[in-house]
C-alpha cells in the first residue's frame, strides 16, 4: 500500500526538486532499469489484451481478412445455451470453492494453530497441496474419485456403507466432484493467512472473556472472528476472482464432461478458440471475464483500502 | 516488509490487524498457556489434547495422505492401479521405466529449462524494475507501479487466445516462438507479484547506506548488485520460491505455446501418458511423481519464505 500513497503524496517542495533531477541525466536511468519488465508485459500482456478486444469485433478468418461484425460475437456467445450454462458452472464452482476452502480453512487453521514442533511439521504436511501442481491434482483426484468401490474415495465411502459413487462419470455429481478438489487445494492457502491474522489477535482479549465466563463459541464468535475479519475478506475476494478464471482444475479433471455438466467460462472459450476456431467469439468470451474480473478487482482494492484506513 | 527473518506464522501479523501481539514480550515458555491458541487446546493429556490429536490425523488423512498413495501407485505393479492404497504392492520401478520410454524426462527437462531460465529471467527483470521504482525518482512513476500491478490481473487463462497469436508472431519483430522455450518463458517475465513484492523491500533499505556508497563513487549496477541486492535475500527467497512454484504450476501457457507435443513440459504432458491406451495408472502416477519432485524440494527447502509470502501477499497484493 505504501507504493500508492507515498507516490501521490509527494510533498510540494519535494516535487520541485523532482523536477529539477528530471531534467538531470540520471532521469533517463530508471527508465533503463523499467525497460525489461515494461517491454515484456506489452508484448505479452497488453498487446494480447488489446489485440482480444479488437478481434472480439472481427470475424476471424485466416487467409481470407478479417470482417468486422460489431457486437455479434458478444451476442452469440452470450446468447448461446452452451455458453451461458458454463457461466452458471463458473459461478457455482466459485462460489462453492471459495466459501468451502474459506471455512476449511478456518477450522485447519484453529486446529493448527500453535508453537509446538509436531503442529509446525502437520501444517507443513497439510500444505502440500499448495505447492503441487494443479495438473498432478488433477491426475491425483481422477485416480482418488475412481469409480468403482476400490478407487479410494468410494472405499472410504464403503467403510460408512455408501455404495460406490461414479463422481465424474455422472452429470449430477461431477461439477460437486471438482469443487471438493477445488477445496482441498485452497483451503491449506487460506489456512496460512487465517493463521497469520490468528497470531494477531490479542491474547489479553481471551484471558477477559474467560474472566466474564463467555462459551468456547461466543469468544469465537465475538473476539476471535472480528480480529481476523479483513484477513477473511480478501481471501474470499481474492478466491472468488481465481474461481472466474478456473481452467486447469476442469480441463485435467474432466475436461468439461461428462455433456458438458462442468463446462466453465475458460474452458469454453478454449473449446471455441482453439477447436472450434472460432477465434472472434472466444475473444469475446474473454473480454467479458477480462470485464468482470476488473470490476471485482476494483471492488477489492476499493475493500482493502476501506479496510485499511481504519 | 522486514518479516522474513521471524517466524512465518507469527511474522505478518502486524499488517492484518492493528492490535498488536501482546506475546513477543514474554520470556520463553516451555508449557503454553491456556490463552495461547482461540480455541484454547491444552498440551497436557487428557479430553482435549485426545481430540486434537484425532483432528490432526484426520486433517493429515485428508491432505497429505493422498500423496502417499502417488508414490505408492507408481511404485506398485498392480495393473489397474485401480485400487489405491498407502503401501506399495509389490515394489518395482517398472512403471518408471515405462514412463522413460513415453518420454518422461524429455518433458521433465522441458520443464527444468523453463522453470530455471524463466526463474532466472524473472528474478533479473523483477530487481531491475523494483530497484528503479523503489531507489529512484521519476515522473509516472505511479502509473508504471499500476501497470506491473495490471499484469497480475491479466492471467493467461483470460488472454489465451490473443496471447497464442502473438507468440506465433511476435509484433514488430515478427519471430515465431512457438515451439521454443522462450514461448513459455518470455511471457512469464513480468510478474507483478514480484515486482510489488521487492519494491516494498527495497523501499525499506536506509538511505544512509546508499548515500555513503554514492560518495565512495559506486555506480548504479554495482550499487544494485553489491549494496541493494544482498539487503534482499530474505526477499528475494520468496520471490524465489514463489515464482519456481508459478511457473511449474503453468499449464495453458505451455499447452499453447507448443508446436507439438514434444515441446509440452512434465505436467502437460501427464495427459498425454494418461490417454495412452497402453500404459496403466500406474504409469501416470510414475510420471505425477517426477512432476511433483521438484516443487515439493523446492517447498521442504524454502517453505518459511513461501508461507510468508503467502500470508504477505494476502494483505499487501
Amino acid at each position: 500500500m505504501t507504493a500508492t500513497t507515498t507516490a501521490t503524496t509527494v510533498a510540494p517542495d519535494r516535487r520541485r526538486a523532482l523536477a529539477g533531477r528530471i531534467l538531470a541525466k540520471k532521469a533517463v536511468l530508471p527508465w533503463l532499469f523499467l525497460a525489461p519488465g515494461l517491454l515484456l508485459a506489452l508484448v505479452f500482456k497488453f498487446v494480447p489484451m488489446g489485440k482480444g478486444i479488437w478481434l472480439s469485433f472481427f470475424d476471424v478468418r485466416p487467409f481470407l481478412g478479417d470482417q468486422w461484425v460489431g457486437l455479434d460475437n458478444y451476442t452469440r456467445v452470450l446468447t448461446d445455451h452452451r455458453f451461458q450454462d458454463a457461466v452458471g458452472h463458473t459461478l457455482l464452482l466459485g462460489i462453492g470453492q471459495s466459501l468451502g476452502a474459506i471455512v476449511v480453512g478456518f477450522i485447519l487453521a484453529l486446529l493448527l494453530e500453535g508453537q509446538a514442533r509436531s503442529l509446525k511439521i502437520i501444517r507443513t504436511a497439510v500444505f502440500l497441496p499448495v505447492v503441487t501442481a494443479t495438473a498432478v491434482v488433477g491426475e491425483l483426484w481422477r485416480l482418488m474419485y475412481y469409480p468403482t468401490s476400490d478407487g479410494l474415495v468410494n472405499s472410504a465411502l464403503g467403510v460408512l456403507g455408501l455404495g460406490p459413487t461414479p463422481f465424474l462419470d455422472n452429470p449430477d455429481t461431477a461439477l460437486w466432484a471438482t469443487t471438493v478438489m477445488g477445496i482441498w487445494m485452497a483451503a491449506p492457502y487460506n489456512m496460512v493467512i487465517i493463521l497469520a491474522g490468528l497470531a494477531g489477535v490479542d491474547r489479553t482479549l481471551y484471558e477477559a472473556a474467560a474472566m466474564d465466563g463467555v462459551s468456547l463459541w461466543q469468544r469465537l464468535r465475538y473476539v476471535t472472528l472480528p480480529a481476523i475479519r479483513p484477513a477473511l475478506g480478501i481471501v474470499l475476494t481474492l478466491a472468488a476472482i481465481r474461481g472466474l478464471r478456473v481452467f486447469t482444475e476442469v480441463y485435467v479433471l474432466t475436461g468439461g464432461g461428462p455433456a458438458g455438466s462442468t463446462e466453465v467460462w475458460m474452458t469454453r472459450a478454449y473449446t471455441l478458440g482453439f477447436t472450434r476456431n472460432d477465434i472472434g467469439g472466444a475473444s469475446a468470451a474473454s473480454v467479458v471475464l477480462l470485464a468482470v474480473t476488473l470490476l471485482l478487482t476494483v471492488s477489492v482494492n476499493h475493500f482493502r483500502q476501506r479496510g485499511d484506513k481504519r | 516488509m522486514s518479516a522474513p527473518a521471524l517466524d512465518p506464522v507469527r511474522a505478518p501479523s502486524d499488517q492484518v490487524t492493528a492490535t498488536p501481539s501482546k506475546r513477543s514480550g514474554r520470556p520463553a515458555r516451555t508449557t503454553p498457556a491456556r490463552f495461547d491458541t482461540a480455541l484454547g487446546w491444552n498440551d497436557r493429556p487428557g479430553v482435549s489434547w485426545a481430540l486434537r490429536i484425532l483432528l490432526c490425523a484426520i486433517a493429515l488423512g485428508i491432505f497429505a495422505a493422498p500423496f502417499l498413495t502417488i508414490v505408492s501407485g507408481a511404485l506398485s505393479t498392480h495393473p489397474s492401479g485401480s485400487s489405491l492404497s498407502f503401501l506399495p504392492h509389490d515394489s518395482t520401478l517398472l512403471n518408471f521405466r515405462v514412463a522413460g520410454e513415453r518420454g518422461i524426462w524429455d518433458y521433465f527437462t522441458n520443464s527444468l529449462v523453463i522453470a530455471g531460465g524463466g526463474l532466472l529471467l524473472q528474478l533479473a527483470v523483477c530487481v531491475l524494475a523494483a530497484y528503479a521504482l523503489a531507489r529512484h525518482r521519476f515522473r509516472g512513476q505511479a502509473l508504471i507501479m499500476t501497470l506491473f500491478m495490471l499484469t497480475m490481473m491479466l492471467p493467461e487463462e483470460v488472454i489465451a487466445i490473443p496471447l497464442s497469436l502473438v507468440l506465433g508472431h511476435v509484433p514488430v519483430v515478427g519471430i515465431d516462438l512457438k515451439g521454443t522455450v522462450w514461448g513459455v518463458i518470455l511471457p512469464l517475465g513480468a510478474w507483478g507479484f514480484s515486482v510489488m513484492l521487492l519494491t516494498e523491500f527495497m523501499k525499506d533499505i536506509p538511505k544512509e547506506i546508499e548515500e555513503a556508497a554514492r560518495l565512495d563513487g559506486v555506480g548504479e549496477l554495482r550499487m544494485l548488485w553489491q549494496i541493494v541486492l544482498p539487503l534482499c535475500k530474505p526477499a528475494l527467497g520468496v520471490a524465489g520460491v514463489l515464482g519456481f512454484i508459478m511457473i511449474w504450476d503453468q499449464y495453458l501457457l505451455p499447452l499453447i505455446a507448443a508446436k507439438d507435443p514434444t515441446d509440452y513440459t512434465v505436467t502437460v504432458a501427464l495427459s498425454i501418458l494418461r490417454t495412452d491406451p497402453e500404459v496403466g495408472s500406474g504409469v501416470v502416477l510414475a510420471g505425477a511423481v517426477i512432476a511433483l519432485v521438484p516443487s515439493l524440494v523446492v517447498y521442504l527447502l524454502l517453505q518459511r519464505s513461501l508461507v510468508t509470502g503467502i500470508a504477505a501477499g494476502a494483505t499487501k497484493g
